[in-house]
């Protein structure tokens, strides 16, 4: 073997060692997270911190109750207000539309989408908060609602594409209108798809914080009703690990460790529906 | 609804092609009108959006016209709003976190696509995408009780150290920084630049790798130059999506950062960001061309991530289609 | 088909269930410095009124005049006094006034973290001017380490720690710096957001306190309760009289006995560098923000009920937390002007 030839090979062998040091350190991230949150915060989450309102500042034993219910309120209208919109828009992109319409429609969903959150928050503010004079849980769901448009649209236009053709045929063959055949034949058919489409955006969106610094603002109460202001889990994560008190920031690690729990729990069980066919139900 | 005795003789979705009374009585035109509104919806929204950045900061607009991108004071009580330092810093951190991330990122997608057996890689990629889950606030707070300490006690000292001749590495050890913001932002953009690269490297045709290999290039050189430039615009394309991310990320950044708007050739010294800055002042903004003016700063960035994402989805979706696979962005 | 209609039902009846307005909800927004007063009082006063809930978020004091005069909250607060454009805005915007009602007495103490040093330090005018200034840039620098023979300074860089957002605890410590330093004044200027020439910028107190308590050789400046819950040393300043003074309940008393005499009617007072031997120079008086006029008579009358309690009751809990009382002269001419509230 010539000399050069050893150093191409030796070159070869190191550099594609060296890849996969590279894809080790890039999932060890993940690991090294989930452990530092599980290790600091692993022993706040108890009972205190999902029954107990905040205490006053300074002042230990306090939860997280109202925050974690304000952000389910919040999810809960942005996954109410953001699906439908995604959903029957792509099934207007997907069945029926032209292809100027879609173009525009997906090039407006694609703007959405690369919108920084932040951003939104702005937006947000400018239509709900300032003219009803009111930070409220509707404003916080409004803003996420607007970030779950464009992803559930453009997944669930993708899988309701991937129906084959020869399935529409046959219904319409059977006599079926087109929209009963979307109703009980596409949809159904790219259900896994669409479920996981939004139970992936609903992920995505029960993380954020931005959009909620300037529509949900917060509260140390439980908030009453769906109009005033909310505390909300990712912002009590963001002002609690900012202070300097040693018991919030055990909280705030224990918030962190339960969102990014309950963030991976839905990803996962999103992924699994999509590829291995978990038995879902169907209608 | 009504099922017909008679055989429709066309067969197949033929849109427009039955009468509209008869597309009615159906209910297939309704269908099609609400769907619509739904769709229209998404286009209004947006619209709107754009529309309200661009009111929102017609004050500011007009008052600095194009001087607002490169003044650097930024001083609410004599009312003077430069921009210079968030657009300075938001590129530097974005610049040191591509400087970290696109090498990592690339040479892990190699290994995935080229190294790995299938099932390895799809477990790796399953972690992977599940890193990109991990909401800003979370690496925020890592930043802050893991980085900015690791930062202040032995990165940045070290690098004075060694290399604090170059202006990029002076001043004090303060922990947080544009460096500091950059190392976060390069973690939370490492997914990205990952899955989109091995699966715009796994649509290279099979036939490029073996034709290297057949004339004697080792795994690597096949790898590296052939496979790898094949789908380039693809790795492109994910670095301008990573990029866009980074740009636009708020929480994290502003917790690492130092948030003071300075404008500093030194990678230690603290500095500010475009979306950190708005989420720290917006609220509190007094004085009309205060607010206007981090509605700019919105604006600006709203239009930076706008171009960036559509370069980055045409790149990806030429390279997927060169490849046998199906672009699926 | 059935069992999307049956969820959209159990969806509209957990709706139902959580939109029962069971109690009264005020929003407050405002000043860090006061908070954890505030979260103490409202905390104690929904006890005691369990159908009132106040819910204040601490924003930082600019947030606190700008929502406020956006109507976006109910009441406001603030450390540093509303000036006369901020009210004439406010009066322009709504058709009617904002009135600021002192709630207590507080202090921004220089707090620090050097390696080693536990003493307390002494500061003059001057050397709290130059660090911020960025013309003392190390901690053994002759401005500081004069006052404080004795004491083995270190010869670390000083990292200064200001607030990042609007703040009523910048504006007391640049209404406090304008009056000591001319430099200062004509450089910087007195505000709740300023242009600083040097430092790290956090937000809110909390946020100072826990960056002053992370990073070494840091020096910044805090509200007195947030330097003492979270045990980090802060130093003496010497007041006009020439004396090192530290804050504390006495100091800053002190400090306010003047003002409280010839207190205007719109309760705007700064008490900083105050005349008096024991007085504390970097003391202060913080409002909160209630609109003249109320469209909400429940509301209107909630709030006012809660004033009352704070200047009566509510003045009981604020020496645990190191906030002064209010002069009593304050106390008796605020109930006057709280019957001016419609």
């Amino acid at each position: 073997m010539s000399p050069r030839l050893r150093w191409r090979k030796f070159v070869s062998g190191f550099m594609l060692t060296m890849t996969g040091v590279c894809a080790l350190v890039a999932v060890s991230v993940l690991f090294l997270i989930l452990g530092y949150l599980a290790i600091h915060g692993g022993a706040s989450v108890n009972w205190n911190f999902f029954t107990k309102l905040p205490v006053p500042v300074g002042e230990t034993g306090g939860g997280m109750a109202n925050a974690i219910l304000g952000s389910a309120k919040m999810l809960l209208l942005a996954t109410l207000f953001g699906v439908p919109i995604g959903f029957f828009g792509a099934i207007y992109l997907a069945e029926f539309s032209g292809s100027t319409t879609a173009f525009f429609v997906r090039y407006a969903a694609d703007l959405l989408n690369g919108v920084p959150s932040i951003v939104i928050g702005i937006f947000a503010y400018g239509l709900v908060v300032h003219p009803f004079k009111q930070y409220s849980t509707l404003a916080g769901g409004f803003a996420l609602g607007l970030m779950m448009i464009p992803i559930t649209l453009r997944s669930t236009e993708e899988f309701l594409r991937g129906v084959p053709n020869p399935l529409r045929e046959a219904a319409m063959a059977l006599g079926a209108s087109k929209w009963k055949t979307i109703a009980t034949v596409i949809v159904p058919a790219a259900y896994r798809g669409i479920l996981t489409a939004i139970l992936l955006a609903f992920a995505r969106v029960a993380g954020e914080t931005a959009p909620l610094l300037f529509t949900a603002l917060g509260n140390q109460f439980w908030s009453p009703g769906w109009t005033h202001p909310t505390a909300s889990l990712p912002v009590m994560i963001y002002t609690y690990a900012l202070a300097p008190y040693d018991d919030w920031h055990r909280q705030a690690w224990a918030a962190g460790l339960v969102l990014l729990v309950l963030i991976l729990v839905i990803n996962i069980v999103a992924r699994a529906i999509l590829s291995r066919g978990i038995a879902v139900p169907r209608s | 609804m009504a099922t017909t005795t008679t055989i429709v003789p066309s067969a197949g979705p033929v849109a427009g092609s039955r009468s509209f009374l008869s597309r009615l009585r159906e209910g297939d035109e309704i269908a099609r009108m609400i769907t619509f509104l739904f769709a229209a919806s998404v286009v209004l929204v947006t619209v709107l959006l754009v529309f309200e950045l661009w009111q929102g900061s017609v004050l500011a607009r007009h008052k600095f016209g194009f001087n607002f991108f490169h003044t650097s004071v930024w001083d609410p009580i004599f009312e003077q709003f430069g921009a210079l330092p968030f657009i300075y810093g938001t590129l530097v951190t974005a610049a040191v976190a591509l400087l970290i991330a696109v090498p990592l990122g690339i040479g892990a997608a190699i290994f995935l696509a080229e190294l790995a057996p299938a099932r390895v890689s799809d477990t790796l990629e399953f972690f992977i995408d599940l890193l990109a889950a991990v909401p800003s606030v979370i690496y925020g707070v890592l930043g802050v009780f893991i980085v900015v300490p690791l930062m202040r006690q032995y990165v940045q000292p070290a690098l004075k150290h060694s290399l604090g001749f170059l202006p990029l590495f002076q001043g004090p050890a303060y922990g947080v920084g544009f460096l500091t913001a950059g190392i976060v932002l390069a973690i939370m953009v490492i997914p990205y630049i990952i899955s989109v690269s091995r699966e715009v490297l796994l649509s290279v045709p099979r036939d490029q790798r073996e034709a290297a290999l057949s004339l004697g290039a080792t795994r690597w050189e096949s790898t590296w130059k052939v496979v790898v430039p094949f789908a380039r615009a693809g790795i492109f394309g994910s670095i301008f999506l990573a990029l866009a991310r980074a740009l636009g990320e708020t929480m994290a950044v502003t917790m690492v950062i130092g948030n003071t708007p300075t404008i500093s050739a030194s990678l230690l010294s603290p500095g500010y960001s475009i979306a950190a800055v708005i989420a720290n002042e917006f609220t509190e903004a007094t004085g009309e061309l205060h607010t206007q003016s981090l509605i700019e700063l919105g604006l600006v960035l709203f239009l930076l991530t706008f171009l960036l994402n559509g370069f980055a989805r045409l790149l990806i979706v030429t390279t997927s289609r060169r490849g046998s696979g199906m672009g699926n962005v | 088909m059935k069992r999307i209609a049956g969820m959209l039902l159990v969806v509209l009846a957990v709706a139902g269930v959580l939109w029962a307005d069971s109690a009264l909800s005020i929003t407050g927004a405002g000043a860090t410095f006061p908070y954890p007063m505030y979260s103490k009082w409202f905390d104690e006063y929904h006890k005691k009124n369990s159908n009132l809930e106040i819910n204040y978020q601490s924003i930082g004091s600019g947030g606190g005049i700008k929502q406020v005069t956006e109507g976006t909250v109910d009441f406001g607060a603030t450390d540093g006094p509303m000036n006369d454009d901020q009210l004439k805005a406010y009066q322009d915007k709504h058709g009617f006034g904002i009135l600021h009602f002192p709630t207590v007495l507080g202090a921004d103490v220089p707090a620090y973290n050097i390696p080693g040093i536990t003493a307390e330090l002494n500061f003059t005018q001057d050397a709290i001017a130059g660090i911020f200034l960025g013309k003392i840039t190390k901690w053994n620098d002759p401005a500081i380490s004069g006052p404080n023979k004795g004491v083995n300074l270190p010869a670390n860089e000083i990292v200064v720690v200001h607030r990042s957002e609007g703040s009523g605890t910048t504006y007391i410590w640049t209404d406090y710096l304008s009056k000591v330093s001319e430099e200062w004044k004509t450089k910087v200027g007195k505000g709740a957001s300023v242009n600083w020439p040097v430092g790290l910028g956090a937000k809110g107190n909390e946020s100072v306190a826990g960056t002053i308590k992370n990073t070494p050789n840091s020096f910044g400046y805090v509200e007195l309760i947030y330097a003492i819950q979270n045990n980090m040393p802060y130093g003496r300043v010497r007041n006009s009289s020439g004396v090192f003074v530290k804050a504390d309940l006495a100091s800053v008393t002190a400090a306010a006995a003047g003002a409280s005499k010839n207190m205007p009617d719109d309760f705007r007072v700064s008490i900083t560098d105050a005349p008096g031997k024991t007085a504390y120079p970097i003391s202060s008086f913080t409002w909160l923000l209630v609109p003249a006029k109320f469209s909400d008579a429940t509301k209107r009358d909630a709030i006012k009920g809660f004033v009352k309690w704070m200047l009566a009751d509510g003045q009981n809990y604020t020496e645990a937390l190191s906030y002064a009382k209010l002069p009593k002269e304050v106390v008796v001419k605020e109930l006057k002007a709280l019957n001016s509230v419609q």
